[in-house]
This record gives structure tokens, sequence and C-alpha cells, in this order.
């Protein structure tokens, strides 16, 4: 249960005289959804971005499904699924097309694709419009199929870097509802955001600020450790005490 | 890397502004500078004052009207009426034959005909001057020498090698060629990666395992593809329409400018990795090169007559070496050992912008 998917040691990360990652090291267990909070330029993107293998790390040890960063990124890269939240979907191509086309860019074959196409398309009951362009599709199924299109090649561990900006309450309940089936099924869900009450659906939640892990634990040890009743307030509270 | 094409294919077949930009914009230049921002000059009204009216003259005036170049406007009887005649401003060219032509030039061999132009706009006047002088000499030349007559007056002859009509379509195509070839490749290529920067698809690239090299040449084949169908189009619109001669080796016009085209669009990859959004991309290439190629690249303006500093500059654009092996294929028709050089001077910048383009390219994924 408690296999270690995503081990990071001391991971350091320079930019010149800045450091914005200053030694982290956290674990995450394969199937479990975990949170990585933090403001805005506390260093969750640069650390993100190590694990997909995007940034090369300063200094420390990090092995993602097992492989080392360092050796070999591009083995990483096969066993990983990525979304940001800007979606990366082709507008000017169909639904069906940008499935065939990241399905290639992972090298499935034309049958796996179809098959994994029909699949996400069935299970988001979207059959009907795969022929539809990418751009006449409403924003909350946009963001459900970039997430199927990042599990297309069905990854070990998805990646998703603020998924919901910009989503309306309802559309993220649906959209978490999806991560819910996909961490059932095995699928490790790392997650950035900026909403706390999201933060409140993670398993465990890890808190960044000004480059360091300030907490690490589930929504419920964290709310108690720091005797608040939501996670915004711990997040504050966390905040205030780097002030 | 298939998969990479098609996609790019897809979506430039279905952005109907990158089509306008891709096949539009290549003809409407051509057209524009073929037909409307022509040196040439037509149908200039010109007035003649003929104090002789004798044979010679009147078939010097007839030559002259029969060129396109002059429409008569009016006959003047005396000196006095030629201010006002300009005063209209729609007369151009006033020629004035003195007294006696024809007898004065059978017997003191020389005879005098006086050009008044309007200055006021200088190109067109020596222009007109030009051609003038030319089709007088030419009569002179035809008419009189080879009739086994004495040379009448020793004339410096001018002849216009290559262009002998001094067509400046001549000059134009192989400009719009390298400004087409350049703008479009470099221009299209850098919006189109810019646009997945912007879209954030680029970041999910580079996240999949796919090679950094197979994005970049997934992006620009469909761009070298679509370039080297318009080159064709502008070559044959400049030979069937503008009457543009091709006297050297196609093959070898289609290989320079296919190199020219790669340098072109590993321009555009480095404008690319330089810039965050679609416009900025755009304007780079706008201002960074369609201008320094239109004004240094001898394509407009000669570039001899540049002060040195501008002259040294011109080096730099690449541009003026392709326009050079253009000019030599189409007009001089002449082999490829005349101008390997400039070949060469191509291909050191297509490595060097690939390679630059290469590492920026990878430098920006760490950042």
């Amino acid at each position: 249960m408690h296999e270690k998917i995503i081990e990071v040691h001391n991971l350091i990360k320079k930019f010149g005289d800045f450091e914005a990652n200053k030694n982290l090291s956290f674990d995450v267990y394969r199937g479990e959804i975990f949170g990585f909070l933090g403001a805005n330029g506390a260093g969750k993107t640069t650390a993100i971005k190590i694990l997909c293998g995007l940034l090369k790390p300063t200094s420390g040890e990090v092995r993602v499904a097992g492989i080392d960063i360092n050796k070999n990124p591009e083995e990483v890269k096969k066993r990983i699924g990525y979304m940001s939240q800007m979606f990366s979907l082709y507008n000017d191509l169909t639904v069906k097309e940008n499935f065939r086309f990241y399905g290639g860019v992972y090298g499935l074959s034309k049958k796996e694709i179809k098959e994994r196409t029909q699949f996400f398309l069935g299970k988001l009951k979207m059959q009907d419009y795969e022929n539809m362009l990418l751009k006449n599709i409403p924003l909350g199924w946009k963001q459900k199929l970039a997430f199927s299109v990042a599990s297309i090649h069905k990854p070990e561990i998805i990646f998703l870097d603020e998924p919901t900006g910009g989503v309306d309450p309802i559309t993220r309940r649906q959209f978490w509802e999806m991560i819910y089936e996909a961490s059932a099924a095995g699928t490790t869900i790392f997650v950035t955001t900026h909403y706390m009450d999201e933060a409140e659906y993670c398993e465990r939640v890890s808190i960044m600020s000004e480059g360091e892990i300030k907490a690490l634990d589930s929504p419920h040890n964290l709310k108690t450790e720091f005797g608040a009743n939501n996670m915004n307030e711990v997040f504050l509270k966390i905040a205030r005490n780097v002030e | 890397m298939w998969s990479f094409i098609k996609k790019e294919f897809l979506y430039i077949f279905r952005d109907y502004r990158t089509m306008i930009i891709l096949f539009g914009m290549p003809l409407a230049q051509i057209i524009l500078f073929g037909f409307a921002i022509t040196n040439d000059i037509n149908n200039a009204h010109i007035a003649v004052l003929d104090n002789s009216k004798d044979v010679v003259t009147r078939e010097i005036t007839r030559k002259l009207l029969s060129s396109h170049y002059f429409i008569l406007d009016r006959n003047l009887k005396s000196n006095k009426d030629i201010k006002s005649a300009f005063k209209k401003g729609e007369i151009k060219q006033t020629i004035v034959f003195e007294q006696n032509f024809a007898k004065k030039l059978t017997s003191d061999k020389k005879a005098n005909m006086q050009l008044i132009l309007d200055a006021s706009n200088p190109n067109t006047a020596s222009i007109l001057n030009a051609y003038t002088a030319g089709i007088v000499d030419t009569y002179i030349f035809q008419n009189l020498l080879q009739k086994g007559k004495i040379p009448m007056q020793i004339n410096v002859q001018s002849k216009m090698l290559y262009n002998q009509e001094l067509k400046s379509v001549y000059l134009f195509v192989p400009g719009i060629i390298t400004v087409v070839l350049m703008l479009v490749s470099a221009m299209m290529t850098s919006i189109t990666i810019v646009r997945e920067k912007e879209l954030g698809t680029m970041e999910a690239l580079l996240v999949s395992p796919v090679k950094s090299s197979t994005i970049i040449i997934g992006k620009v084949v469909p761009y070298v593809v679509l370039s080297f169908i318009n080159l064709i189009i502008i070559l044959f619109l400049s030979v069937f329409i503008f009457g543009m001669p091709i006297r050297g080796s196609v093959l070898l016009l289609l290989a320079e400018s296919l190199l020219f085209l790669i340098m072109s669009l590993s321009l555009g990859i480095f404008i690319s990795t330089a810039s965050k959004t679609q416009q900025q991309a755009m304007l780079l290439s706008m201002f960074g090169l369609m201008l320094p190629t239109i004004l240094l690249s001898g394509f407009i303006f000669p570039i001899a007559n540049m002060p040195v500093a501008l002259q040294i500059l011109s080096d730099f654009m690449p541009g003026k070496w392709f326009i050079i092996i253009i000019k030599n294929i189409m007009l001089k028709g002449i082999g490829f050992s005349y101008f390997w050089k400039e070949t060469v001077i191509i291909l050191a910048m297509t490595v060097l912008f690939a390679g630059l383009s290469m590492k920026r390219f990878n430098i920006r994924l760490s950042e």
C-alpha cells in the first residue's frame, strides 16, 4: 500500500543567486492524491517542472516512478501525464484529432488510440461531439477532455498544475470526481491549486512557502495541528509565521 | 513525427488567417510591386515644339510617340508657350527641335534638340530623359548610320546589360522572392511556435517523451513544403505575367531557394525563442527581418549608393546574398561557379541560426 512513487531528497534548485527550492524532501505514495500548495512564487512550479523532467535540479535526488530523474528523464516522461492550467489542447483540431495527436506523441498504436479515445468519450458521454472543433467546446468539458488526453497513455502519475483555474465551482466539483475515479483506479495524482477548498479533497497536502515545505500531512491532521477550522486558516497561519 | 506534420497541416488549413498570410501575401506583393509600384513610366504627356518640321524631326517625334512611354499632349508654336504648358502640370517633358534640324544634321553633322523636363519629381524626369535620349540614339544609329552615311555625331552609348529595357520587374522579382520566402517562412514558423507556447501545448509536448528536435522538425516541415509551393507560384507569375526570364538552371534556382528557405525557417525558430506572444513574434519578424531585407538587401535601394556603415550592415542581410544568386541564375544565366561564395555565406548563416535556435530552444526548457 505505502509504495513510494515519488521520492525527493534534499532537492535544491538555484537560478543564479536565487534559491527557488531550498532543500526539499518529501515522498508521494502510489495511488494517493497529493496536494501541492503554496502562494505564487513559493517554488511550486519549479518543483513540478523538475519532477516532470523539464528542469534539472541543482543538487539532490529525485526519483519518479522508481527512476532517477537525473539519469533517465526520458523514461520518466513516458510514465507521467501532465495537464497545465492552459489545458494544452489544440483549439483548431477536433476532439478526436486531439486524442489522435497526443496518442501519437506517446507512441501509441492506431488501435490503442482508437480504443482509448472511445473509452474516454464514452465515459464523458461525448461520443456525438468527437468531430467538433475544440474551440467550440465549453470550458468545463475542455477541462475534462484535457484530463483524459493527459491520461491517454495510462500514466502512473498525473501532474495537474492548477487544473481548475477560471472554472466555476460546479465544474470544479465534477472535475474532482474524475480525479477521484482515476485515483481509485490506481493512478497517483499530484495536484497544485490555489483553492483551499480543493486542498480538503486531497489525501495529503504539502504547503510551500519561500522555497521550503512548511507543512506536510493530511488535511485533517493539519487542521488539528494548527487549531484551524479549514485549510484556508491553516494556510494563513503558515503564511503569517513566515512574516 | 508524421502525426506532428499532419497536425500542423490540419492547423494551417483550418486557420484561414494563416492561409491568407501564406498565399495571399505573396500574390498581393508580386502584383503590387509588379504593376503598381513600378519605376517604369508609361504614357507620359509631352509637348513638342518643332521649329524645323522636316523629315528627321517628324521621324524622331514619331519614334518617340510609338514607344509606349510618351503621349503627345500638344504641339507648341513658340517658346512662349513652353512655360504655360508646364504650369498645368500635365506635361512632363517638352521637346524642342531647333530650326533647320535636318539641314544642319547633314551640313554640320550636328543638330540640337532640347529637352525640358518637369523635375518636381526628379526620378520621373531623369527616367524620361533617359528614355528620350535612348530613342534618339537608336534612331541615329539605325536610320542614319546604317544607311552608310558618315557618323553624324559621336554619342556616348550606354548599353544596359541583362535588362535592356530597364524593366523594373526584373529588379523587383528577385527581391519579392526573397522577401516573401523570408517573411512567410520566418514569420509563420515563429508565430506557430509561439502560439503553442501561448496555448500551453508546447509545455505538454516538452513533458512528453518526444525529442525537442522532433517537435521543431515537425513544426517546420509543413512550412518548407508550403513556402516551396509559394516559390513556384511566384516564379510562375513572374515568368508568365511579367515575362521574367529564367536563363539559368531551374533546378539550381530551386535548390538555392530551398537553402534560403531553411535559413529563414531557422531564423523563425530563433525569433520564437525570443518572443512570448504571437504579436511579439510578428513584430520582431516584421521589423527585424522584413524592413531590413527590403531596405538593405539591394532590393530597392542600390547597396553601392549607401554609406559605408550601411554597406557593411547589408553584408549581414541574408537577403542580399540570395538576391545576387537569383539575379545570376534568372537574368545572367550563369552557373554555380560564379556564386558559390554567396551560397557558402547563406549556408553558414543557416548553420549558425539553426545551431543558435536549437541551443536557445533547449536553454529555454531549463528556465
